[in-house]
């Protein structure tokens, strides 16, 4: 069953669209991320799903019930703020409560809910305290129990991580996604941090300006993305992208970048459309590495070098095209120097320079 | 030599209690003359030591003297101002709040355009509006009735307190406002449960704004009330203008004005800290 289901829905604030023709299904059970640049329109998508913001056109359809009348309240959906929202005057109980007591739910049953979620999350002792006597990741967590007691069809969750600190961000990104393996609930998060996209979603929408770019599981919109904005907007540091011509190679096809030439296998029949014109080749940094490693010589001049520690990201040029390179930190290169790059091509990627999509 | 032994400093601090002498000394004299009795002030002059306690001047001042051929003293008139400045204290505080908590949090159309006349009456001067309030007050039959003041000053009273108000409440951040709408509380009780409990600093500041503000108004209660229903601004001028005798009773009307005047102190004492904060403070955390 589709728990949402949005039917080329738009979005205008005065003159700015905002939103231009949003579709998308998500089906029950899943943990969707929307992910984007700021202002590509990812909340405004999330507070129209959620019914804080009416939609210009389209259609918002949760548990296939249609919910473009129906008031935020009565969409059986929970939220999650990124400022948490917890109301400063009430205790953590009467946060947690403060819907069913809107709703009317008689008392013993307010209080079972309570005493489930504050066990689920670990808030049992917070419960008579106020917000401002929590730490942030006590506020988290209580936004999420908030959340989390209304057992609604939908969670919407709005950046509820991007106000922690690096640390406790990591630890309630497993957590919640330990969480949402025990509930199985649905969720749409919105977040601009691709590393808790990449790990906690089951599908990503990627964003960028009111259009929904590619939904894909996270592996997809990683190794295939859909377009360049995708290629370059996922990955710490990007996909390389470098115009090259496309050339048959035998019975395969290669690209070539001034007088380098790299074979590339594994490109879909599509490609073949496109033997002798310009494309742009895609290459993630962790296939251009050091050599000893299997694929095809690149000689580049090396520009600057980024140890991490794990890894030393290295920027490079070649043939005119700068790209980065992930090598092995115990690699010592110098800025200026010549050196020989590996390129693994399996995984490359070609897009179409017109339309700049995905080939294939 | 310390910095603050300098001669410069000394000449610095001379200047400036000279000025505040000069400010308080009004206040001074008031006081020095509400213990002094009118035949000892004939005799020497308005400026001068009390020789002795005259403390009768203020029990009539409280409650013998004449004004206006009643002989009472002002304390019907501080009843009348009362009975005034506290209903119409709490309806515009309260007025305000709803307004204010309405347009900074409940944006609607022409939300601005609404805030902006409104906030236009403080800019108002008074006396524009005295015919208009007459015509108000003579069509719904309040002539000369402390409920038209109540009135008056509830309905002006709402510029400051929605102004105050909605400043206040603009602080409040609109996360809060849509968690409300999904928890699936409406306008009452968002404002009742949620932004209520979050008003005390600026709900004393209107408080304190408006009872002295109501209180120390002269020019409508001398208007629109006569005799008995004058509030007790209205009296105080009364008093300094029909003598009793030929002799000007300087005592009992300075014991007057200090009677007068101890309501809107007592509120700025009690919350004089929470009003200097109030005026300041707009973050919610």
């Amino acid at each position: 069953m589709a728990a949402l289901n949005v039917r080329d829905l738009h979005k205008r604030f005065g003159s700015t669209e905002v939103l231009k023709g949003i579709d998308l299904t998500v089906e029950s059970g899943e943990f969707a991320v929307l992910l984007g640049p700021s202002g590509c329109g990812k909340s405004t998508l999330l507070n129209v799903i959620a019914g804080l913001e009416q939609p210009n056109a389209g259609t918002v359809e949760i548990g296939e019930r249609m919910v473009n009348a129906i008031p935020a309240k009565d969409r059986d959906i929970a939220m999650v703020f990124q400022s948490y929202a917890l109301y400063p005057s009430m205790t953590v109980r009467r946060n947690i409560t403060f819907g069913m007591e809107c709703r009317g739910v008689p008392r013993p049953q307010q209080d079972e809910a309570v005493a489930r979620v504050a066990a689920l999350l670990q808030i049992d002792g917070l419960l008579e305290r106020r917000p401002s006597q929590l730490s942030g990741g006590q506020r988290q967590r209580v936004a999420m129990g908030r959340a989390l007691v209304r057992n609604p069809l939908l969670f919407l969750f709005d950046e509820p991580l991007s106000n922690l600190d690096a640390q406790l961000r990591v630890d309630m990104r497993t957590e919640i996604k330990q969480l949402h393996g025990r509930i199985r609930s649905t969720i749409i998060y919105v977040t601009h941090d691709q590393i808790e996209a990449m790990t906690m979603a089951s599908r990503i929408a990627v964003m960028n300006k009111g259009e929904i770019q590619q939904f894909a599981a996270p592996d997809v919109v990683y190794n295939r993305p859909a377009n360049l904005f995708v290629a370059r907007f996922l990955g710490t540091p990007p996909m390389n992208t470098m115009k090259a011509r496309l050339v048959r190679d035998g019975d395969g096809l290669a690209a070539t970048i001034g007088t380098v030439r790299l074979p590339l296998p594994a490109q879909p029949q599509a490609a073949r459309a496109f033997i002798d014109r310009d494309v742009f080749l895609g290459l993630r940094p962790e296939c251009i590495t050091d050599p000893g490693r299997p694929g095809a010589t690149l000689e580049a001049e090396v520009l600057t070098i980024e140890p991490t520690g794990a890894e030393t990201i290295v920027l490079a040029s070649v043939a005119g095209e700068r790209l980065r390179a992930r090598v092995a930190p115990d690699v010592r290169l110098t800025p200026g120097q010549r050196t020989a790059l590996v390129a693994d091509t399996r995984s490359a990627c070609l897009f179409d320079p017109a339309t700049e999509r995905l080939i294939g | 030599m310390r910095d603050s032994l300098r001669p410069g400093r000394w000449l610095l601090y001379a200047v400036l209690i000279g000025f505040a002498g000069f400010t308080l000394l009004p206040l001074v004299v008031v006081i020095l003359n509400s213990f002094r009795t009118a035949q000892e002030i004939a005799r020497t002059s308005v400026v001068g030591w009390p020789h002795g306690l005259a403390w009768q001047n203020w029990v009539q001042a409280w409650s013998g003297y004449c004004i206006a051929q009643r002989c009472e003293g002002i304390r019907p008139y501080m009843e009348n101002s009362f009975m005034l400045a506290v209903p119409a204290t709490i309806l515009s505080t309260a007025l305000g709040a709803i307004a204010g908590y309405s347009i900074s949090l409940w944006r609607f159309r022409g939300d601005t355009i609404v805030f902006a006349v409104v906030v236009m009456g403080v800019f108002l001067p008074e006396q524009m509006k005295l015919i208009p309030w007459a015509l108000v007050l003579r069509e719904l039959g309040l002539t000369n009735t402390i409920a038209a003041l109540v009135l008056i000053h509830t309905v002006q009273g709402m510029s400051f307190t929605t102004l105050f108000c909605r400043n206040y409440y603009i602080g409040i951040p609109q996360d809060l406002m849509k968690a409300a709408r999904v928890d699936g509380a409406g306008y009452f009780r968002t404002f009742w449960r949620i932004v209520l409990p979050l008003s005390p600093p600026i709900l004393i500041v209107t408080v304190i704004w408006q009872f002295t503000g109501i209180w120390n108004e002269f020019l409508y209660g001398v208007t629109f009330t006569t005799g008995g229903q004058q509030p007790v601004t209205a009296a105080l001028i009364a008093i300094a203008t029909t003598p009793a005798t030929d002799l000007v009773e300087y005592g009992i009307q300075s014991a007057a004005v200090l009677l007068a005047a101890v309501p809107t102190l007592l509120v700025y004492f009690l919350g004089g800290r929470y009003f200097l904060r109030g005026l300041t403070a707009g973050a919610i955390k």
